[in-house]
């Protein structure tokens, strides 16, 4: 019985991560960036397993743990924030909240 | 084809799927729901790599409370399919591009790394689930202070967004 | 020895007095700042003669006494020592110089009583004698040119002493540009002669020449540059020929000035320079010839421009270069007592003539021009008589101080080892032209009729601080000569025999000789020992005699028993009367040769192309530079995330490139 090269999981982890950059640069919707954050967390999350069961040691799970935690406390946050852009500028379209140029 | 490769390249095609659709997608709600679907099969890869309480609380916090929250904020604020607006040339043609080639090149340097050679368990060992009660052991002797840290970030973050999104008296 | 020991003081005193009235005399009594002017003039004047008390106390090997007082610059082999040096030439030089400049300190008293600015007039006097007392003790050619630049600035600044009059500011720059032309020579001399004899001290280098050979009259070698280019600055202190033309224009300044300075003693620094390097000079005969040449050509062509000046103080300045000519002639024949001689007297005669020129100008109520003038001689007698001993002077009357000088210059330029017939022959000329528009002057001002009307101007005798000075001089021109009275008869002079040890230094190579044993070689040499008496007769009726007598009768014959005479003379030949009049247009020939063009470079090459377009474009060109990078770099802050986040990718992937790139070569 074969197994899954961990490499299989780190490339599928690297690809994940490309595309969550690709929809963070490419999207404008404020609240879809999120998400592509998100996106790339959880691929990072998938690495960290993965090579939590190649070294075999639990730490990798302990940092997926914190992750976790840290991407929900940084989306309650976000989502305010989104919202009181919303309510000040009626607009989700990141190209508009732009006043913090020269 | 051994079952374990079959379960992963279906896990790894949802996944790559849901990623895709969450680019594609027009409407946020779309992006979202894909979104979750990418979540759920990343639970089940966690599951074929052995940690188990991990998918779980992935499927349980992640999928199902910050996801929710999302969906809650998307329906709130009725967002829905953005103008196009393109006020930055450079993301506009360099950030596909360059997204890619990052993917790439992360692609690459995993596969030809070291660690793409070894086996996926380590140290030769047959058994191939982690216990929840290993994990706990280290969360709360070597990885105590973090873990009393994020309950106060969570604390913060509490504030934070209630501050932030209180509707203004 | 309190004052050779301190040689300083009688440069400092002057220093002192400049400072003193400069700065805070301004609110000062007429009598204060007099007292400071003249009291450290004359305290100056009686150190020199205590320090030559002192001198003559030494002992009688000793022919010269130096001091370093201290180390001034020291860059490597380059040494300038504050040092001064008193020796025979030295005491002549400071005794001049303290005593006329002494005397017209007192005479300004009297003619800048009425002026705005009195203490400044005087700061300025005191600034020069201080300068040119440094000249005249300096021990090495740096601090002598110290010295040199010292009386240039101060030159420039009495020139321009009312400088709310236009002229008078034009004329100072002139004075001080002009000289400076010949100044950039003397640097190239000094700097040639450090580069030649490794020091700039006097006694090292004149010890060093000493030991060279005589170089050859054909080929011109480093000592010869070293002279010609040290010459060329005192063609422009001491007006010669070609810039001589700041000298006339000079006349714009106060009359006490151009007495003191442009006539006494400061273009005499340019005579005293080359009798001071008469080491170099004798063995450069090149050299030589090039300071008698110029010497006799400017003698002779500003005395054909004096003739037909109409303005008193004009006559005087063109008779000044002309007998600075004179000076220059004998210390370039060899005669460097007869040089340094004909100095003294010049200082005392035309000091005498200025002053008493001023002194006319005061009693017409600022008249200058002599046409205006006429019948004086009644009405301001001391200034007549004073005047007329100096004319009788500076022609070359037997007896007066002139005489004594310009014939022992004429004698060995005419039969002196470094003779040349044509020298001694513009000499001559120079001498006859000389006396005639000298006594022309005299003619005009104080004989005839009046030509101005009397009841406008006022006639008076100037006050006693003005007249005194003229007679002590006119006394001095009288018996100023008086040294030089056993050359008459073929022995040595007094003079001569102070200064040779001077001369003799350092071994002038044989053939040059001195004036004063002139008539006893040439006695030796053929045989025949001519009596005192017959001396005395070959001296008082030689050519220089007989043309000044001319000039006398020729010059009363015009101005006197025929006065229409001038006016049919100068329509005969309209042409070269003219001429003469408009200075040979050498003004206007410098400003459309060598200003314009100057001008146009500056303006158009060095204003426009180089300042406006080279500097200013490079550093307005950087400064444009930095804004546009920076504009572009500003765009970078656009606001917009999206792009933040493409610059987010770009740089993680440069990184983990170059971290896959450190990964893989190891």
């Amino acid at each position: 019985m074969n197994v899954v090269p961990v490499a299989y999981y780190l490339v599928l982890s690297a690809v994940l991560f490309g595309l969550g950059v690709v929809a963070f640069v490419f999207k404008r919707n404020i609240i879809t960036i999120l998400l592509a954050i998100e996106l790339m967390l959880n691929a990072v999350n998938l690495a960290f397993v993965a090579f939590a069961r190649a070294w075999g040691q639990t730490d990798g799970l302990v940092f997926v743990f914190f992750v976790i935690v840290v991407a929900a406390a940084e989306s309650a946050v976000g989502l305010a924030i989104v919202i009181r852009i919303y309510q000040n500028r009626q607009t989700l379209n990141i190209e508009r909240v732009n006043l913090l140029k020269f | 084809m051994s079952l374990p490769f079959i379960l992963f390249f279906v896990f790894a095609l949802i996944a790559i799927g849901g990623a895709v659709l969450l680019i594609v997608a027009r409407e946020p709600i779309h992006s979202a729901l894909s979104l979750i679907l990418v979540m759920m099969s990343l639970a089940g890869l966690y599951l074929m790599l052995g940690a188990e309480f991990i998918a779980s609380v992935q499927i349980i916090v992640y999928a199902g409370a910050i996801m929710v929250l999302f969906v809650f904020v998307i329906m709130l604020l009725n967002a829905g399919v953005e103008e196009r607006t393109d006020y930055s040339k450079m993301a506009k043609y360099a950030g596909i591009p360059l997204g890619i080639l990052l993917l790439l090149e992360l692609a690459h340097w995993m596969h030809h790394s070291l660690i793409g050679k070894t086996p996926a368990n380590g140290a030769g060992s047959a058994n191939v689930m982690v216990s929840t009660r290993e994990l706990s052991m280290q969360l709360f002797q070597k990885y105590l202070f973090p873990f009393e840290a994020t309950s106060i970030l969570i604390l913060i973050a509490i504030l934070g967004a209630l501050v932030l999104a209180k509707r203004d008296e | 020895m309190p004052i050779l020991e301190h040689l300083w003081i009688i440069i400092a005193l002057p220093l002192a007095g400049a400072a003193l009235n400069g700065l805070l005399g301004k609110n000062w009594s007429k009598a204060l700042v007099n007292s400071v002017g003249i009291g450290s003039v004359s305290l100056a004047f009686l150190s020199v003669l205590e320090a030559i008390r002192e001198f003559s106390l030494l002992p009688a090997g000793q022919l010269s006494f130096f001091k370093n007082y201290f180390n001034w610059m020291a860059a490597g082999s380059f040494k300038v020592d504050f040092a001064l040096q008193m020796d025979h030439l030295t005491i002549v030089m400071l005794l001049v110089v303290t005593f006329v400049s002494l005397l017209v300190h007192i005479y300004s008293t009297g003619y800048m009583a009425h002026e705005e600015g009195y203490y400044r007039f005087f700061a300025y006097l005191n600034l020069f004698v201080f300068f040119m007392l440094t000249l005249v003790l300096a021990a090495n050619i740096v601090l002598m040119f110290v010295g040199w630049e010292g009386v240039g600035l101060c030159s420039y600044l009495l020139i321009g002493f009312w400088f709310l009059k236009q002229s008078a500011i034009s004329a100072g720059k002139k004075a001080f540009i002009t000289t400076r032309i010949g100044d950039f020579g003397f640097t190239v001399g000094i700097l040639l002669l450090f580069w030649t004899f490794g020091s700039v001290d006097f006694g090292t280098v004149f010890m060093k020449a000493a030991n060279m050979p005589a170089e050859s009259a054909t080929q011109a070698g480093v000592l010869t540059w070293i002279c010609l280019l040290l010459f060329a600055g005192a063609i422009g202190k001491s007006a010669q020929l070609p810039l001589y033309v700041w000298l006339p224009d000079a006349m714009e300044g106060p009359t006490p000035v151009s007495a003191l300075i442009h006539a006494a003693t400061m273009v005499t620094a340019g005579v005293y320079m080359v009798a001071r390097m008469h080491a170099l000079f004798s063995r450069a005969p090149i050299a030589m010839f090039v300071v008698a040449a110029v010497g006799a050509i400017t003698a002779f062509y500003a005395a054909t421009i004096g003739l037909v000046q109409t303005d008193i103080k004009k006559v005087l300045a063109y008779s000044t270069v002309s007998q600075l000519g004179y000076m220059f002639l004998g210390c370039g024949v060899g005669a460097y007592a007869a040089g340094i001689f004909h100095l003294m007297t010049h200082a005392f005669f035309k000091g005498l003539l200025f002053l008493a020129a001023g002194s006319v100008i005061h009693a017409m109520g600022g008249e200058q021009d002599m046409r205006n003038m006429g019948g004086l001689r009644k009405q301001i007698p001391v200034t007549f008589w004073t005047m007329f001993i100096a004319t009788l002077a500076i022609a070359g009357i037997p007896g007066f101080a002139g005489f004594f000088s310009k014939d022992e210059i004429l004698d060995a330029a005419g039969s002196g080892a470094d003779a040349h017939i044509t020298l001694w022959l513009l000499g001559l000329a120079g001498a006859g032209l000389t006396s005639f528009y000298m006594f022309r002057l005299i003619f005009l001002t104080f004989f005839g009729k009046p030509r101005f009307d009397e009841h406008k101007v006022h006639v008076h005798e100037s006050p006693r601080s003005m007249t005194v000075p003229l007679m002590v001089l006119a006394l001095l021109s009288i018996v100023g000569g008086w040294f030089a009275a056993p050359h008459l008869i073929g022995k040595t002079d007094y003079f001569e025999a102070f200064l040779h040890p001077v001369f003799a230094a350092y071994g002038v190579p044989a053939g040059i000789e001195q004036g004063a044993s002139l008539a006893g070689a040439a006695g030796e040499a053929g045989g025949i020992s001519p009596s005192p008496a017959m001396e005395l007769l070959h001296a008082l009726t030689g050519p220089p005699v007989v043309l000044a007598i001319i000039g006398l009768l020729v010059a009363w014959w015009f101005y006197i028993r025929r006065p229409d005479a001038p006016k049919k003379l100068a329509a005969s030949v309209h042409g070269l009367y003219k001429l003469l009049l408009d200075k040979y247009y050498v003004d206007e020939i410098y400003a459309a040769a060598i200003i314009r063009p100057f001008l146009w470079i500056s303006t158009n090459v060095l204003w426009h192309a180089v300042d406006e377009r080279v500097i200013d474009g490079t550093v307005n060109g950087v400064a444009s530079v930095a804004r546009e990078v920076g504009g572009q770099a500003r765009e970078l802050q656009s606001g917009n995330a999206r792009s933040y986040a493409t610059w987010v990718v770009i740089g993680a992937l440069g990184f983990s490139v170059l971290m896959l790139g450190v990964w893989m070569v190891r």
